[in-house]
């Protein structure tokens, strides 16, 4: 992998104050595709994310590892709008999901500016969130034909070849309760996928599967990571992936990234104590 | 008291005139009853907090008068004001109205019941909030709850005699008509009770059936 892809970079940011920010690629910030400004998170009296700063940009592959309650799993939420932060800015393909220009005047995010926004992203998630009314198909096809506006007839025609892709073409009339966790994930992936998103976030994608099911969800991953263009982050326990998959893995502690790096450095010559502790734990 | 078999046969015909409009009367209003819960239940749900907060108190109103007090404030106080609706419109608009705020409350455990995932997958695939209710929510939280929105149908079933105060002709109002110009009041008044059986029993049993079903 070029060197390039994980360094340390600093930069300067509006206040003159020189930091250093975790960064996945190289280009300018016209190239970024995420980009989290100084954004902090708290849940009551608990910041889950202490003025965090990364950039990430176009077709890499970042994993976040770090002990549960470390803020990994809301940095997905954040990107997804799931959550708002308290403060700080995230800025996706160049656009604030927090704040629009409207009139030449900066104002607080619309309902439809964010809407927008999101459309850039994809989210698969831990408990796979299936709508369990609507058969697999109908699944994959509704968001591509109500927030696209594809044709009914090219949905599903598209919906049947990712299902092929993930294995499940045969059962697409099928409701999702009579699918295995494993095919759930899977038809979760394709219905993330087939809204063409620039960034698809793994948030646990594997965590509540049996064991035996798990190993054919990542083989789907690291397919989609080796022969799409799509930006990746991913939170997951699965070291291994990580290491395949990654081309870059930040260790998140209390709110900060710590670390971050190749996932060969990472894996095999962390700096940080806490780093080597937390993968001695898991590996 | 004597019992008079041919007083039953005079009064069928009038029952039948009655059950129409039992029927009418409860088809309309348990229509208006759903469809307005639906909104008062969406309103307070995701509705902006000006819409929040009257919803929340008019249904606590209605909920806490009497749909006889509601009936007669319709029928008798609108005209006051210009606005005159026949009994039917009176009858309708009254039980429906009165309904639609426990079938609202029904509602609202339903929309609680749906996971909190559901909500974050709709976001997740961008799709706008009318949708996100319309495709995702509503249905499950309504598959959920069918059948104690059934149960209320029963309900307002047996609630339909009220609507004779405000002269609307259903079952009881024909008895008591009949029994006016016959003075018949034991077969009349009796027959409607048994009518009122062979509706609700069945009813009932259709939706402990259907509750077993969804409950699969």
């Amino acid at each position: 992998m070029p060197a390039d892809t994980a360094n340390a970079y600093t930069d300067t940011d509006a206040g003159g104050r020189a930091q250093g920010r975790a960064t996945v690629g190289t280009g300018t910030t016209a190239d970024e595709l995420i980009r989290f400004d100084r954004v902090t998170k708290r849940f009551g009296s608990n910041t889950v994310l202490d003025s965090l700063d990364f950039r990430v940009f176009p077709k890499k592959h970042v994993t976040l590892i770090g002990p549960s309650g470390s803020g990994k799993t809301t940095i997905l939420r954040l990107l997804m709008t799931l959550l708002k932060p308290d403060e700080g800015t995230i800025t996706v393909d160049g656009t604030p999901l927090s704040h629009e220009e409207r009139n030449g005047k900066l104002v607080p995010a619309g309902e439809k500016h964010v809407r927008e926004v999101r459309k850039n992203m994809g989210m698969v998630f831990q408990q796979f969130n299936l709508f369990p009314h609507m058969s697999v198909l109908r699944n994959i096809t509704e968001a591509p034909v109500q927030v696209l506006g594809m044709s009914r007839d090219e949905a599903a025609e598209r919906a049947l070849e990712l299902l092929d892709m993930v294995g499940l073409k045969d059962r697409s009339d099928t409701y999702p309760g009579r699918l295995s966790g494993g095919q759930q994930q899977r038809v979760a992936i394709a219905r993330a996928l087939a809204m063409r998103p620039k960034v698809l976030l793994l948030d646990e994608v594997t965590s509540a599967l049996d064991p035996e099911l798990v190993a054919g969800v990542l083989d789907l991953l690291r397919d989609i990571a080796r022969t799409t263009d799509i930006t990746m982050l991913c939170v997951t326990h699965e070291m291994s992936f990580a290491r395949d998959i990654s081309d870059c893995v930040m260790m998140f502690d209390e709110g900060k990234v710590i670390e971050f790096g190749h996932p060969e450095k990472m894996f095999g010559d962390p700096e940080q104590e806490r780093t080597r502790e937390f993968l001695s734990a898991v590996l | 008291m004597n019992w008079d078999w041919s007083a039953v046969d005079a009064f069928l015909p009038r029952l039948a005139d009655g059950l129409l409009v039992t029927a009418q009367a409860l088809a309309l209003s348990a229509l208006l009853a759903f469809g307005l819960g639906l909104v008062w239940a969406v309103a307070q749900r995701s509705g902006p907090a000006l819409v929040r907060g009257p919803v929340a108190v008019f249904t606590e109103f209605i909920r806490n008068t009497p749909l006889l007090v509601q009936l007669f404030f319709l029928y008798y106080v609108l005209p006051e004001w210009g606005l005159t609706l026949s009994a039917m419109v009176t009858g309708v608009v009254g039980l429906g109205l009165h309904y639609s705020t426990y079938t609202a409350e029904v509602y609202r455990a339903g929309i609680e019941g749906v996971p909190r995932g559901q909500w974050e997958a709709a976001t997740a695939l961008s799709l706008s909030r009318g949708r996100t209710w319309g495709v995702v929510i509503l249905p499950q939280a309504i598959r959920r709850v069918a059948p104690a929105l059934g149960n209320y149908v029963i309900a307002m079933l047996k609630d339909t005699p009220m609507l004779f105060v405000v002269g609307v002709m259903e079952m009881l109002g024909e008895a008591r008509q009949f029994s006016s110009e016959t003075f018949l009041t034991v077969e009349a008044v009796t027959v409607v009770g048994i009518a009122f059986i062979l509706l609700s029993c069945p009813a009932s049993f259709l939706m402990r059936t259907l509750e077993r079903r969804l409950a699969r």
